[in-house]
């Protein structure tokens, strides 16, 4: 998978849940108020099923959940 | 259900069967009558590996898969409820540990919940915050190399005799959770007895006054206590709880049908009467019902799918309410002898309620259900 595609997978995944698309990839989607602290078990569920890591305590952090460019790179710091 | 089963699950299921008929059965009244589970049953439940179901083998644990884990919460449920819960409460704190517990945490603590060395709690639910869990009010502060815990927990599961506690509380604001073992100095649990149903939980109210555990106890980080922490326990626990269902309803029904046959009222049993059979009838295609979505629940957490959490609320919730649905119906077909607690259906009836409210209320599933199916 490109990174290209690996961006679309997650912004289809965000758009679907937000119902919109009128986010940039590095908008913080938790300030915006456009996703709840419930969400971030749904993001969690996601990224291990769609892209087949754990993700361990130490990525834990909502930093890492924040916006696409976030999610992105901790997709492929765990892919490599 | 046997084309749906592999034969390791269908020998598993015979050897549950068997468990739980011939030693939890027979004592469940007891265990009903004096509220309290039996250490004996403990330590068998403990040599049969079952309080380490879904842990892996490294720690003791059986490494079940969901739907054969499924079958043995079926058959304890069908034997006794609150032994049921035991397994499903040691279980979820199992998982939540083998999921978000660091190296140090799971080595110490994963063997002594699948020896049953220590039995554990799993204490998010206070006086003034069941369903509404992110606003719970367990204070957790900072204190050198320390977390330092004030508050109340209360409604949580064989609190009487936990070795072990998975408690969640607020760190400046953000929900986390830590596990906090028994004799901790301020911790401090206070029984509760005389519930409707479930009596052999061994509830309790827990108070921490300063309750100090070292920073290592933190499992997951903070911020994410709630969501994935507890969820992931919860996860496991409605799934536990939707199986046990099953398993209570199974049991009512085959009740029910011996007590009819052998009934007799106007000169022949009553069940043949069409009435009965009708009654009989809506009982099992319920129970199958439920038990197939059971089924489906486990099957996307055996191919971990994020569908499995919606898959699983479903469950819960037609679960309990097929089973509230099957216990009246049993006790209706019982008669006044339905009433007593010379029959098992009374006791079924009573816990079937309680079914309906704990890891999640019907509301609450409701709520969620309309979300994520």
């Amino acid at each position: 998978m490109t990174t290209t595609e690996q961006t679309q997978k997650i912004r289809d995944f965000l758009i679907n849940h937000i119902g919109s698309d009128k986010f940039s990839d590095k908008e913080d989607l938790f300030k915006q108020g456009l996703v709840n602290s419930l969400f971030a078990m749904e993001l969690v569920n996601f990224i291990e099923t769609e892209f087949g890591f754990e993700i361990s305590n130490e990525d834990l952090k909502l930093d890492n959940f924040r916006s696409v460019d976030a999610l992105n790179t901790l997709v492929l710091k765990n892919k490599n | 259900m046997n084309v749906l089963l592999s034969k390791n699950q269908l020998a598993a299921q015979a050897s549950y069967a068997e468990f739980f008929g011939i030693k939890i059965a027979p004592l469940a009244a007891q265990i009903d009558r004096e509220e309290q589970v039996p250490e004996s049953i403990i330590k068998q439940l403990s040599t049969a590996g079952y309080l380490g179901a879904i842990l892996p083998e490294a720690c003791g644990g059986l490494n079940l898969d969901p739907v054969t884990f499924g079958l043995l919460n079926e058959e304890a449920g069908k034997a006794c409820t609150s032994v049921r819960s035991l397994l499903t409460v040691q279980n979820m704190v199992g998982a939540v540990l083998n999921r978000w517990g660091s190296e140090p945490l799971k080595n110490k603590f994963l063997p002594q919940l699948t020896s049953g060395t220590r039995i554990a709690a799993f204490a998010l639910t206070e006086p003034g915050h069941g369903s509404d869990a992110s606003s719970i009010e367990m204070q957790v502060t900072e204190e050198g190399s320390f977390y330092v815990l004030n508050g109340t927990k209360k409604w949580i599961s064989f609190a009487q005799i936990a070795g072990l506690f998975l408690v969640f509380g607020k760190l400046n604001g953000k929900i986390c959770s830590l596990l906090v073992p028994s004799g901790a100095p301020g911790l401090s649990v206070k029984p509760i007895n005389g519930l409707l149903g479930a009596r052999g939980c061994m509830l309790g109210e827990l108070h921490f006054k300063n309750v100090r555990v070292p920073q290592t106890h933190l499992v997951g980080n903070v911020g994410f206590g709630l969501f994935p922490v507890a969820f992931t326990g919860l996860d496991i626990g409605r799934y536990s709880i939707a199986w046990g269902c099953v398993g209570m309803a199974q049991a009512c029904m085959e009740s029910s049908k011996l007590y009819t046959k052998n009934r007799k009222q106007f000169g022949e049993p009553i069940a043949n009467n069409q009435l009965v059979k009708r009654m009989l009838s809506e009982m099992a295609v319920d129970i199958k019902a439920a038990r197939l979505l059971c089924f489906s629940a486990g099957k996307y957490m055996e191919a971990k799918k994020r569908e499995a959490f919606g898959e699983i609320l479903a469950a819960k919730y037609m679960a309990t309410k097929m089973l509230k649905s099957a216990s009246e119906a049993s006790v209706q077909l019982h008669g006044a002898n339905g009433l007593s607690n010379e029959y098992p259906v009374e006791r079924f009836y009573r816990d079937s309620k309680i079914m309906q409210l704990i890891e999640g209320s019907d509301q609450m599933l409701q709520l969620m259900i309309s979300k994520y199916n």
